[in-house]
């Protein structure tokens, strides 16, 4: 009913170290554009001409530099930061690279989802915290992020799912995962149950994500009544 | 003392729109003590007004002085501390919506870095104040209109102020909520001794709450003085409008 391929995959532990790898990679690529992404969107945010702290060119700037990182396809933008990669990782194929490559992806699309979700917050709540003479940092600390809390953790979800799809584009690099398994085993020899199942769990692992976040954001969001 | 002198501002919003003057040399006194009320029409400029007093809105030009300091030449750091003395009240509560009741009373506290316990216990006794000490544990979401506002009462007394801006408190409410917000401020008024400027579009607010008054309308203060003075007495055609505006007509019945 199986193919050989797909059977041996699954004996060898291939098929289960792709799993691993898909979810490791999605998960660390994530964090670390959120570390990057994060300051940046709410740099984008404050620096804007009625932010906190208004500054045009910084946010001119800053979002050109975004926009262009986020026009470029991703399958593109693999090949076109490699020497970056290998300045950065030391290597420009492999996991490594790949996950250097993933945050270039996906860290401006992380800072605009940010962006957005800090402009969810009312304005009259920020305009309360200033009347009562918080700064701009502790307004930043103490109301936007807490404010915008459950849109965050959507903003985490998607941008972690999107990551997911880079993924399988960026094992074209040499990277593993469950999209270099399909490309190698499953195209490459036209075996297309391996294609189907790497789909199949792909799926998986995307619906575990979204439940997983749904649940998280219901935990946290307060406006909900209960 | 509140004192504003000479506030002028103006919006434009686009390159082509007519420009709409908020404030138009505006100039008024609010002494210690008092319960102010600056009533007007919608767009007549009295929120621009109340919110130009801690520098919410900036004035195109004019000077703000609290107890004689002008705080228009301040910088950040110094309004910021300015700003503990002068609390706020919204129309639109603006709670922070994934704070606790308590949590919310708590934030000024938390600004001026007073440890947890401490602010908690203030915390507490400022919501028994506002009647709201079983609440605590609520959030904003969980409360009504009446019950948001006095939680945003007990905030803006957390930092001990002098005086407390209340940009239209009451509009947002039903009457009942209403007294009770009323009540309130009355009380503290009364027993802390704090400041009240109110913004209305209710003559029912400014009669059952301040000692004085100012009418805007179109930007300019037209009258001003004690409440009773003002009313029983109009000068100008504008204050005659407005109590004419809120004088209830009962129908006769039908012959």
């Amino acid at each position: 009913m199986f193919s050989d391929t797909l059977t041996k995959l699954f004996s060898n532990g291939m098929m289960v170290e792709a799993i691993w790898a898909t979810v490791y990679m999605t998960l660390l690529a994530t964090l670390a554009s959120y570390l990057l992404g994060l300051p940046l969107g709410i740099i984008l945010y404050v620096t804007k001409g009625k932010g906190l702290t208004p500054c045009k060119p910084l946010n001119l700037i800053l979002g050109f530099i975004i926009n262009l990182l986020r026009s470029i396809p991703f399958i593109i933008l693999t090949f076109a930061v490699f020497p970056f990669t290998r300045l950065i990782a030391g290597t420009s194929i492999g996991n490594g690279a790949m996950i250097v490559t993933l945050i270039i992806g996906a860290a401006p699309y992380v800072a605009r989802m940010v962006e957005s979700s800090l402009l969810e917050v009312d304005n009259g709540v920020i305009e309360a915290a200033e009347s009562m003479g918080a700064s701009t940092f502790e307004i930043i600390l103490k109301v936007l992020i807490p404010e915008a809390k459950p849109a965050l953790i959507t903003g985490a979800i998607i941008s972690s799912i999107t990551v997911l799809g880079y993924s399988a584009m960026a094992s074209t690099i040499g990277g593993g995962g469950l999209g270099a398994i399909a490309y190698t085993f499953g195209y490459q020899t036209s075996t297309d149950d391996v294609t189907w199942i790497c789909v199949a769990f792909t799926v998986i692992i995307v619906q575990l994500i979204q439940a997983l976040g749904n649940f998280i954001v219901k935990k946290t969001d307060k406006r909900i009544k209960k | 003392m509140i004192e504003l002198v000479n506030l002028t501002k103006t919006f434009k919003d686009g390159k082509n729109a007519v420009p709409f003057v908020a404030l138009d040399n505006v100039s008024l006194q609010i002494e210690k003590g008092d319960i102010y009320g600056i009533i007007g029409l919608s767009g007549a400029g009295k929120s621009t007004l109340i919110r130009c007093v801690n520098l919410l809105e900036k004035p195109d030009s004019g000077n703000i002085f609290i107890d004689g300091e002008d705080i228009t030449l301040k910088n950040k750091k110094e309004l910021n501390l300015l700003r503990k003395k002068l609390s706020m009240i919204f129309q639109s509560f603006n709670l922070f919506e994934q704070r606790t009741a308590l949590k919310n009373v708590c934030f000024p506290l938390e600004l001026v870095k007073t440890p947890k316990k401490e602010a908690e216990k203030r915390g507490l006794e400022l919501l028994d104040r506002v009647g709201l000490r079983d609440k605590a544990n609520a959030y904003p979401s969980q409360l009504s209109g009446g019950q948001k506002q006095r939680v945003a009462i007990a905030r803006a007394l957390a930092s001990n102020p002098e005086y407390l801006l209340c940009d239209e408190p009451t509009s947002a409410l039903d009457t009942e909520a209403t007294e009770s917000v009323l009540q309130i401020l009355k009380q503290i008024n009364k027993e802390q001794g704090i400041t009240v400027a109110i913004i209305t579009h209710e003559l029912s607010v400014i009669t059952k709450l301040c000692n004085k008054v100012a009418v805007i309308e179109n930007g300019r203060i037209c009258e001003f003085g004690k409440v009773s003075e003002v009313f029983n007495n109009p000068k100008t055609e504008q204050t005659k409008r407005l109590i004419k505006a809120f004088t209830i007509e009962i129908p006769k019945e039908d012959e």
